[in-house]
């Protein structure tokens, strides 16, 4: 219990000190995450809504492989990812494994699957609302998706944030194709694993501490818009 | 487009949805000179067959021609019973709707604050569309619509879900619409609704079209069992259509 309680107080000083070591991985964090999610939901976000307005052969497969894809396994993402990026792998010329740039990768694949689900399910439900409104003014299923997104923003926010969260708590994926190197690869939950198996628990509560704080921040972030939305946009 | 796209015809219409049959063999011709509305019991058919008409449900068989051709023409416009409006403010309502018709730069905007200002909505321009009154939104929806400049505006039930002011308003809007060269075609099951702005009556009765007929000599002296039965209150708020 003691060494707990040292070892938080500890973390506690690191954060609050500005540790370089600790702020460094949670920037590094920060920026992969967010370049991850941003890029699931570029090509999520659409994905999500064809399959919710459009009607083609094969939809329901499509909505199920969605569906099981959300259960893709971290660790034979970030294999994939290795093999595909590794030298004698077909995109190892690039020259991008143990880099954040393969991290991104790996982690946007992991993340989009998410986005396209969730999504689908939101703007199918408002595709349900607003359908009859805009085939009367002549908008086709294919032309309805870019006033969806933007008129379910608010709801599609907490997609995004989700995705985010998904990037961010990443470990197995991201440990294999990005090597954990120190400075260069090491993020909030390569760090945390790494540090707790040398036993250096201040190091890796305080980061544990931070990417808490993260998850929360942002959950109170997606209640306080979504709030904000229902009373200013009904 | 213009004048051309009259007469409406309906042709032999049926709609069938998973065995249930909401409309049978309907066949009328609308010229636009006087307001139609279609009248019936819940359940009629009234909601759908305004929906065949407009071009969002494709009958199971039979025909809606315009001025004798297939193709739906966009000049027409419909307000649904509950509006969906986006989440943008009231003036970006309509000017999406003028946007996705082709209609841009100055003129959208023009436009758009022209249908505000008819409806009585000027000072809610940039307000947000979705939390106005029931009765604003409703006034906005045919805003929208009207600023599209339609031929034929398809009103379903415009005035249920609102209090007797609100409906009021909806109703003197309706009739400045078609004063402007709108034809009016609406659905109702409200008898004095149906009094006050019919020219003509349609009326269905369990997806059928029963009867047709000036809105005077209707209410005056229905020539059909059923019609009468609907005008004394006999009939059932709601009825099935035909199997």
């Amino acid at each position: 219990m003691n060494d707990i309680g040292a070892s938080l107080a500890l973390a506690l000083r690191l954060i609050t000190g500005g540790d370089p070591s600790l702020w460094h991985v949670v920037l590094l964090s920060l920026e992969v995450s967010l370049a991850a999610a941003a890029l699931a939901c570029l090509l999520g976000l659409p994905l999500g809504a064809l399959v919710a307005v459009e009607r083609f052969p094969g939809r329901r497969a499509a909505i199920v492989t969605l569906n099981a894809l959300l259960a893709l396994p971290s660790v034979v993402v970030g294999l994939v990812v290795y093999l595909l990026l590794s030298r004698a792998g077909p995109l190892g010329s690039l020259g991008i494994l143990f880099t954040p740039t393969a991290i991104v990768i790996a982690q946007a694949i992991l993340v989009m699957p998410i986005v396209a689900a969730l999504a689908r399910q939101f703007v199918e439900d408002g595709w349900r609302d607003y359908e009859e409104q805009l085939r009367s003014f002549g908008v086709t299923p294919l032309r309805a998706i870019p006033t969806l997104l933007w008129d379910l923003r608010y709801a599609l926010f907490t997609v995004v944030l989700a995705g985010f969260g998904r990037a961010a708590s990443e470990v197995g994926a991201v440990m294999i194709v990005g090597g954990n190197i120190d400075g260069v690869t090491r993020v909030m939950t390569t760090a945390i694993a790494l540090e707790t198996s040398k036993g250096d628990l201040p190091l890796a509560l305080g980061l544990g501490i931070v990417l808490l704080a993260i998850v929360l921040a942002l959950n109170a972030v997606a209640y306080a818009i979504r709030e904000w939305s229902a009373k200013h946009h009904g | 487009m213009g004048e051309a796209m009259l007469p409406l015809e309906a042709r032999a219409l049926t709609v069938r949805f998973n065995g249930h049959t909401a409309i049978e063999d309907v066949s009328f011709s609308l010229d636009g000179a006087m307001p139609a509305v279609i009248l019936g019991a819940n359940g009629a058919g009234k909601s759908v067959l305004l929906r065949v008409l407009h071009g969002l449900i494709a009958p199971t068989s039979g025909s809606v021609t315009w001025s004798g051709a297939n193709e739906r023409p966009r000049a027409q416009a419909m307000v649904f019973q509950r509006p969906v409006l986006l989440r943008r403010p009231a003036l970006a309502n309509i000017e999406y709707a003028l946007a996705v018709n082709g209609i841009g730069g100055a003129e959208r905007t023009a436009r758009a604050r022209e249908a505000l200002e008819r409806v009585g909505l000027s000072h809610l321009a940039h307000r947000q569309a979705r939390v106005l009154s029931g009765g604003e939104q409703q006034r906005l929806a045919l805003a929208r619509a009207s600023a599209l400049r339609p031929r034929v505006l398809f009103l379903d039930e415009p005035t249920s879900s609102l209090d007797p002011t609100a409906s009021a308003d909806v109703e003197r809007i309706v009739g400045e619409i078609r004063a402007g060269g709108t034809a009016i075609v609406m659905t109702t099951h409200n008898l004095g609704l149906a009094k006050r702005v019919a020219g003509e009556i349609l009326f269905l009765h369990a997806g059928r079209l029963v009867e047709r007929a000036p809105a005077q000599s209707f209410f005056n002296h229905p020539r059909s069992p059923e019609a009468a039965a609907f005008l004394e209150g006999e009939l059932p708020w709601s009825v099935s259509s035909p199997a």
